[in-house]
């Protein structure tokens, strides 16, 4: 369901009504200098901060955040006052509020994207979290490779202690909150939440095994409530516009937008914030502009590597954490790759394991030695090597994998795999059983070939191909000598009477 | 800065962050957001940014020149927003320094469209 207003007003304004965007975290990305506070209090920040400080009552204001249904946006979707409300409940001398900003999922930016436009909301829900669960103290989790948001993080910071938004006494209430920096150095399990406590703490980045949850002993062992980006940020608006108002966009259990990283094959590569339950085929077709080149539409990645692919069988599907997981992928933080018909199933999925394989911290046998098996054995069949056994082989091994892994990388890392051999079996058959690649990528699989009716002897081809397999007199039918081809692809590319054909 | 410590407090600098940009309208001042985040500056929006706040006065045209965040249109980098007193913000893409040139020559002195301009395809929260 849209939100009811936007549609009504966009009926009024132009007749198009369906799939607009509606920005609650992005609000004032694009519009607010970052670095000057005033701007963003200008657009009501730190407002939100004052009526929950002046309220003084965080249990009330947990209950509204409950209310809301606002869920984790970092990916596991837990409901986010239910996180507050477990970490308000233990006792100690400290505890810590973690902003996740790792955002490890290869082709996503939408929490960069928030902290180099809005900093200052995410320093605000940080500070209204702190009051809420009873901690003084803040940490901020990014990965160095974000210099921007880094440098504009810290200038908002240090704003913010000028204008005693952070610091002692916030607003005359005695509540005390201030916010530090901890830097990763890019690993993709660093953004799990108990690994990033480890490496906050100076240890390696390994997860360890939960319980005992983050919100019972995080950080040097005290309560520590652990959010991401787009979840803070959507915090704020949430106190001052009411749970209500929040809980009345999206679906029956997924409140609110969600901000993707929309990239890939399609025309508008772009970050879009829609509400819960749009359906991709909006997100694909009316935002993004639809495929480039006017190609079909295959699949699209959701989740990245710990999600799956959805094909056209789910265009019309509501998007929201419940239908994606039933869909075999995940919401996970919002990158959403899409995928045209030159796209492989099989080497996709070898795409994703390459990365996991590369990620996995090595800490349980499962993932560290599973996904590489799962990566060989991927590698075999794009080779044309693999058999009927070896795609049972990877199902099992999956299942395995997904069954005894110790985080959430390794316990999702295999999606890929199975949600490519769920919809694209034909695909894997193809590479097995043929030894053909459909969508003409998989380079054992295929060869380049010159068609002599469209072959016209202006030998371009032949100028360019690098390893000189190409034979023929100019005027005169050309020639690709497959024993010596590296299957480069640059006589396609160059090839202006679409001679050159992939076989 | 004195700590603000009263909401009032905080409520006066935005009634007076709105006052501004009220007489900023109504003196006729443009605005120009240029989204400055890792995207835009890695397909060349400083030097648009640059070349805006250096031409726009040199053309005696008076404008509030914003950096910003991004605004979500990757594709057509770098992007741009301007707003005309009195009118809708306008998004445009894809603005090298010969776009803005052509920005500040037809669409802000005389108001007609450019190429360009991308449709603003989103609602956003005001928070009161
Ligand atoms: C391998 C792995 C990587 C993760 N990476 C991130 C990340 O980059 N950013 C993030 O916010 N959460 C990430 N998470 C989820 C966190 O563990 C945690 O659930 C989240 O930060 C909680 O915040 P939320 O409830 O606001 O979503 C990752 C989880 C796993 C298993
Ligand atoms: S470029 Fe095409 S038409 Fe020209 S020689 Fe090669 S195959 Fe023939
Ligand atoms: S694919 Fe590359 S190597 Fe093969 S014939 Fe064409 S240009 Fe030569
Ligand atoms: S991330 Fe901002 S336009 Fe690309």
């Amino acid at each position: 369901m849209l939100n009811e207003e936007t549609v009504i007003r966009n009926r009024a304004e132009g007749g198009k009504t369906s799939a607009t965007q509606l920005r609650i975290a992005l609000r004032n990305c694009g519009v607010i200098d970052p670095e000057d506070i005033e701007d963003a209090i200008g657009q009501g920040a730190y407002a939100a901060l004052a009526k929950v400080l002046a309220d003084g009552d965080p249990e009330g204001t947990i209950r509204t955040i409950m209310d809301s249904g606002l869920r984790g946006r970092g990916g596991g979707g837990f409901p986010t006052g239910l996180k507050w409300q477990l970490s308000a409940r233990p006792q100690a001398d400290q505890k810590y509020v973690v902003c996740n900003a790792d955002e490890g999922d290869p082709g996503a930016f939408m929490d960069r994207s928030i902290l180099e436009g809005d900093p200052h909301t995410v320093l605000e829900a940080m500070a209204i979290c702190g009051y809420c669960i009873g901690a003084t103290k803040g940490l901020i989790y990014i990965r160095a490779e974000y210099p921007l948001a880094i440098e504009r993080l810290h200038i908002a910071i240090r704003q913010a202690r000028d204008y005693g938004f952070l610091g002692e006494d916030l607003f005359g209430s005695g509540f005390a909150f201030d916010i530090e920096m901890r830097y990763g150095a890019g690993a993709f399990v660093c953004g799990e939440e108990t690994a990033l406590i480890h490496s906050m703490e100076g240890l390696r980045g390994e997860p360890t095994l939960k319980p005992p949850f983050p919100s019972e002993s995080g950080y040097l062992g005290k309560p520590t409530n652990v959010n991401n980006v787009e979840t803070f940020a959507s915090v704020p608006p949430i106190i001052l516009k009411g749970a209500a108002w929040f809980a009345s966009i999206g679906t029956e259990k997924s409140k609110g937008t969600k901000v993707f990283a929309l990239a890939g094959k399609i025309n508008k590569v772009g970050l879009i914030e829609v509400p819960m339950g749009t359906t991709l085929r909006e997100v694909i077709y009316e935002i993004g502009g639809g495929l480039q080149h006017g190609k079909a539409f295959k699949a699209v990645q959701t989740g990245g590597p710990s999600g799956g692919c959805l094909t056209t069988a789910h265009l019309d599907t509501p998007i929201d954490y419940d239908n994606l997981i039933a869909a075999g992928s995940m919401m996970g933080s919002g990158g959403m790759i899409v995928m045209d018909e030159d796209d492989c199933m099989v080497s996709v999925a070898k795409f994703f394991l390459d990365f996991t394989v590369e990620e996995s911290c090595g800490k349980c046998t499962p993932c560290r030695i599973g996904n590489k098996r799962l990566y060989e054995l991927l590698e075999k069949i794009t080779r044309g090597q693999g058999t009927r056994e070896d795609l049972d082989h990877l199902y099992n091994l999956s299942l395995v994998i997904k069954d005894t892994s110790l985080c959430g990388l390794g316990q999702s890392s295999p999606n890929p795999v199975l949600s490519t051999l769920h919809n694209f079996r034909d695909e894997y058959l193809a590479h097995v059983d043929e030894h053909k690649c459909p969508a003409g990528v998989c380079r054992e699989l295929i060869r380049y070939e010159i068609v002599p009716e469209n072959c016209v002897g202006c030998t371009a081809c032949a100028r360019n191909c690098p390893v000189n397999a190409i034979s023929g007199e100019r005027k005169q039918i050309h020639f690709i000598d497959q024993a010596i081809c590296i299957k480069c692809g640059a006589c396609l590319e160059k090839c202006k009477f679409d001679a050159v054909i992939i076989n | 800065m004195e700590r603000i410590r009263t909401a009032e407090q905080l409520h006066r600098i935005r009634a007076s962050r709105e006052q501004m940009s009220l007489e900023r309208r109504e003196q006729g001042i443009v605005e120009v957001r240029v989204a400055l985040a890792t995207c835009g500056l890695a397909s060349g929006a400083k030097s648009t940014y640059e070349y805006l706040v250096e031409e726009l006065p040199k053309r005696h045209i008076e404008a509030r020149v914003l950096r910003t965040g991004c605004m979500g249109y990757c594709y057509a980098e770098p992007t741009i927003e301007v707003t005309l007193p009195g009118a809708e913000p306008m998004v445009f893409g894809g603005v090298d320094p010969a776009r803005a040139d052509q920005i500040i020559e037809r669409y802000i002195r005389q108001g007609e469209m450019v190429d360009g301009h991308i449709p603003r395809n989103y609602e956003k929260v005001t928070l009161e």
